[in-house]
């Protein structure tokens, strides 16, 4: 979406040209200090490469550039088209069941990686009850048939597109929903095919959030630590994690993250240049309902399976596997602690997603309202936390606080003669920050989506009307942003929720969540014992998607805001 | 949504993410012992109570991945509120003792109750339970009077035979680690390349992974801690058990240095604060009582010679322990990793 915010920032915003030029500054500070736990980490970078790094470029780091490319190029086929193919669906046709489907297709936002990686592997690996099966019911023994192997490439390919999809699938429904519908009625009319009007017009019209949705999709696929662990595949994640903690090269793994930034850079920049100068404007004021399309019974038919497919494979065939295991394990699993550890979970979510709410705003204000190349790249680069592994961006957290509290120590042992021990580090204050330069992307490019709904002219309108700032916020801009600002509320609470390797850090003495305990179980090989946990962040996690499923479809441009 | 519905709940969360910040902050009390703790909160907290029970030392407790809470610790520097430091491995206590934040402590009952071997030579950690890494192997496909020692998997008679974790796992770091000690690096890699090029599938999942993959047949032969196996012999799981009889173990090395073993175990920091209340854990941790909760719970070794063994233990049978000091698993640690980066085990 950066291409359309800073368009929609440069051409239209001449009505909020007066704000407070303060905004700037603000927006400057906030981009800093979300900068701080990446720069901590960066300025390794300075310092001379040691002989590890020779080591890497002559034996690993060509396969973790590899893998990683290519699960970057599959996890954004497999996401894209499964987002896009069931966003397109659901917002254009009518068929059976599409209005439950509609929502139930966010389900698997709800699901964490490495949780569907593991009861997959559970199911399908030569062990597992397929298999066994298998070899039962034909008598034959391993390497007689043809399976393929779960803990692979094309396997880890395969769970991030089930769980992934939902981010672009979301994006890019609003996106649908939001097109003029003149514009596909045009391309009707002109004679194309609705084939020719969906890949021709909208797709390209919806081009801008899909891409976000992808970007999303493949930033959290390269940050993701646990899954490809597990797998055995070695990406850029599992190299940083070896070359800082196996070989105690914090230098080297400051350059290996610096590579994988720059990869992310040049898959933006990649998408910037093939977009080049195309861009697109609705001209038009003119909404209407959308045309609901009815399908012949054939076609509905198969609707109804392409949309349920993602929604089987990426959640309902996991959470049967979950709850069987839950049913085994969970009288051992659940007591009076397991409740705290769910309000733990969800007390951590809701308050990260108010929080990491606010430098979203401040930053997509500033740029819609100050927009200058600078602002725009503090913008994109405090974006970048999501695509750093969890493990990088705790210990960069870790370092400037460390280094505050420690001050602070020297200070009151000088004057007091005392230390006061930790101030800052090992709270739920710090969790909540981390947790805020982890997921600022996805609350920024929300708001950025929200914000590119308020037309100038509205503002105009009002305030030529006697409304003051006060009054276009109030009224005119936070009713249109509701919508999105709920959105980004609850994918930052969803992620929040499955969030392992910072959380595991930084968590304060006692202080356990859900994630910690599904973690902890799955990783000692307790897959069964961990299910009750798991099952359990799914199940928070649901609600807040079911929220957001029913102000997307109210949100629609041209109908009245909820 | 209508805009007011929502203002009480959140003022009421935002209260309680409040209380739940002033609530973590750290407090410097008496009778308390701070503790990081690498071993999963499940397998620590049973003893960690009864502790508390015993001597009325309470306690506090963060778990994590070991690299995660040495680097928590040694940022927080001085201010650090951690005590103690456990881990479940060798190799990051002795990074725990190069990154400089544990302490030596004289300690009489933990240098007598504790083999030399088992425990840094300057008093800076203490192993406080064993498990051993050894071969297991499919009864129905491999004689063992086959098998001999490590060494000998390298061997082409083993081609596509063989399982293994990836190299990312620290056991098989410290296993590497502790051959690189005994056999010197350039044997060591030539082993590593051997025992590649005899893999059955590409190194991956967990150590229970692999037993069920000798099992089921994907491979013959494989390197698992024990206590993972002890853990499937006693699983309530119908599945695990039959897959566990089909399994045999192989104690390799016995002629020889004996099998390769590492240990759990633990530090006190260097910036402690309740010193002596981390004394008393510790010395609580080799108590017989203790040591015997390790076996029966986790089918671990003791590391106390005289520690009742669990029926689990016993099954296993008797077998001779590499006595090697395991302050080596640690410095040997980095080449580990390099030479099996070179070797082409991912």
């Amino acid at each position: 979406m950066m291409r359309s915010a800073a368009l929609s920032a440069g051409g239209n915003s001449r009505g909020l040209q007066r704000l407070p030029s303060g905004w700037a500054i603000v927006g400057a500070l906030t981009s800093l200090i979300i900068l701080v736990p990446i720069g901590a980490v960066c300025v390794y970078l300075f310092t001379p490469a040691s002989e590890n790094w020779s080591h890497l470029v002559d034996t690993v780091l060509p396969e973790y550039i590899r893998n990683s490319l290519w699960l970057t190029v599959g996890v954004a086929l497999g996401a894209g088209s499964i987002g896009v193919t069931t966003a397109w669906l659901t917002s254009m046709y009518r068929f059976p069941g599409r209005d439950l489907l509609t929502w139930l297709l966010l389900l698997p936002l709800a699901m964490p990686a490495y949780i569907i990686a593991y009861t997959y592997t559970g199911m399908l690996d030569v062990s597992g009850p397929l298999q066994g099966w298998i070899r039962r019911a034909f008598g034959l023994s391993y390497g007689e048939y043809w399976f393929p192997e779960v803990r692979s490439l094309g396997g880890a390919i395969v769970m991030f597109s089930l769980v992934l999809y939902p981010y672009v699938y979301l994006l890019a429904r609003a996106a649908f929903i939001g097109q003029s519908v003149c514009v596909l009625e045009v391309s009707r009319t002109l004679g194309c095919s609705p084939w020719k009007s969906f890949s021709k017009v909208a797709v390209p019209l919806a081009r801008p959030a899909i891409v976000a949705g992808l970007s999303l999709a493949l930033m959290e696929t390269l940050a993701d630590f646990g899954t490809v662990q597990y797998f055995g595949v070695s990406t850029f994640t599992t190299g940083i994690y070896r070359t800082w903690f196996g070989m105690f090269d914090a230098v080297a793994a400051a350059q290996l993250s610096a590579v994988l930034l720059i990869f992310v850079f040049a898959l933006i920049l990649l998408e910037r240049w093939s977009r080049r100068r195309a861009h697109f404007h609705h001209t038009t004021n003119r909404y209407q309902r959308l045309p609901d399309i009815r399908l012949s019974r054939g076609w509905s038919a198969l609707a109804f399976i392409a949309c349920l497919l993602p929604l089987l494979f990426g959640f309902i065939i996991p959470t049967v596997q979950l709850v069987i295991w839950a049913l085994e394990t969970y009288d051992t699993m659940v007591d009076r602690r397991f409740v705290t550890l769910a309000w733990h979970s969800f007390a951590l979510a809701a308050g990260a997603a108010m929080v990491a709410l606010v430098p979203a705003l401040i930053l997509g204000y500033g740029n819609r309202i100050h927009p200058s190349r600078a602002m725009r790249f503090f913008s994109r680069l405090s974006s970048m936390g999501y695509a750093i592994p969890g493990t990088v961006i705790a210990v960069g957290i870790l370092i400037p606080f460390g280094a505050l509290d420690n001050a602070l120590n020297h200070w009151t042992r000088e004057y007091f003669d005392m230390g006061v021990g930790l101030v800052f580090s090992g709270t739920v204050f710090v969790l909540l920050f981390a947790y805020t330069v982890r997921f600022l992307a996805i609350s920024l490019q929300t708001v950025e989506a929200g914000l590119e709904k308020v037309k100038p002219s509205m503002d105009d309108a009002a305030r030529s009307m006697g409304s003051n700032r006060a009054a276009v916020l109030r009224d005119i801009h936070l009713p249109i942003l509701r919508g999105s600002l709920l959105t980004a509320m609850v994918i930052v609470f969803v992620d929040v929720m499955k969030e392992l390797p910072a959380t595991l850090i930084l968590r304060p003495f006692d202080f356990n969540t859900l994630a910690v305990r599904a973690y902890e179980l799955a990783s000692d090989e307790r897959l069964a014992d961990s299910s009750t946990a798991a099952l359990a962040i799914v199940a928070v996690g649901i609600i807040p998607v079911i929220l957001l499923s029913g102000a997307i479809s109210r949100s629609r441009a041209g109908t009245r805001p909820i | 949504m209508k805009p007011n519905s929502s203002r009480i709940p959140l003022a009421s969360l935002a209260l309680a993410l409040a209380s739940m910040i002033v609530g973590s902050a750290p407090v410097v009390a008496e009778d308390v012992v701070n503790i990081y703790s690498a071993r999963k909160e499940a397998l620590i907290l049973p003893l960690l109570q009864r502790f508390e029970a015993d001597t009325g030392i309470g306690f506090r407790l963060v778990t994590g991945k070991a690299d995660g809470l040495l680097k928590r610790i040694e940022i927080e520097g001085e201010a650090t509120p951690a005590d103690i430091f456990i881990t479940v491995d060798a190799g990051r206590l002795q990074r725990a003792k190069s990154a400089g934040i544990l302490q030596s402590i004289r300690n009489p009952v933990l240098n007598e109750t504790i083999p030399l071997h088992l425990r840094d030579k300057d008093s800076q950690w203490f192993g406080l339970s064993r498990r051993a890494r050894v071969i297991f192997y499919a009864r129905d496909r491999v004689d063992p009077e086959e098998l001999s020692t490590y060494e000998a998997l390298a061997d082409e008679k083993w081609r596509g035979r063989l399982c293994i974790r990836s190299s990312g796992n620290i056991y098989n770091q410290s296993l590497v680690a502790s051959m690189i000690r005994h056999l010197g690096e350039e044997r060591t890699e030539q082993w590593a390349r051997g025992l590649v090029a005899n893999l059955a599938r590409k190194p991956g999942g967990g150590d229970t992974d692999q037993l069920h993959a000798v099992a089921a047949g994907q491979c013959d032969l494989t390197l698992v801690n024990t206590y993972y196996f002890g853990r499937l012999l006693n699983s309530d799981k119908e599945k695990d058990r039959a897959a566990a009889e089909k399994i045999g173990v192989f104690w390799p090395n016995q002629d020889g240095r004996g099998a390769h073993v590492n240990v759990s175990g633990a530090g006190i920091t260097r910036h402690a604060r309740n010193r002596a209340a981390a004394e008393a854990l510790l010395e609580f941790l080799v108590t017989p009582e203790s040591q015997g909760w390790y076996a029966e719970v986790s089918n671990e070794y003791p590391v106390v010679p005289v520690a009742p063994i669990s029926d689990t233990l016993r099954r296993l049978g008797e077998f001779k322990a590499d006595t090697l000091n395991l302050t080596f698993l640690g410095e040997n640690n980095k080449a580990a990793l390099q030479l099996m980066d070179r070797a082409g085990w991912r």
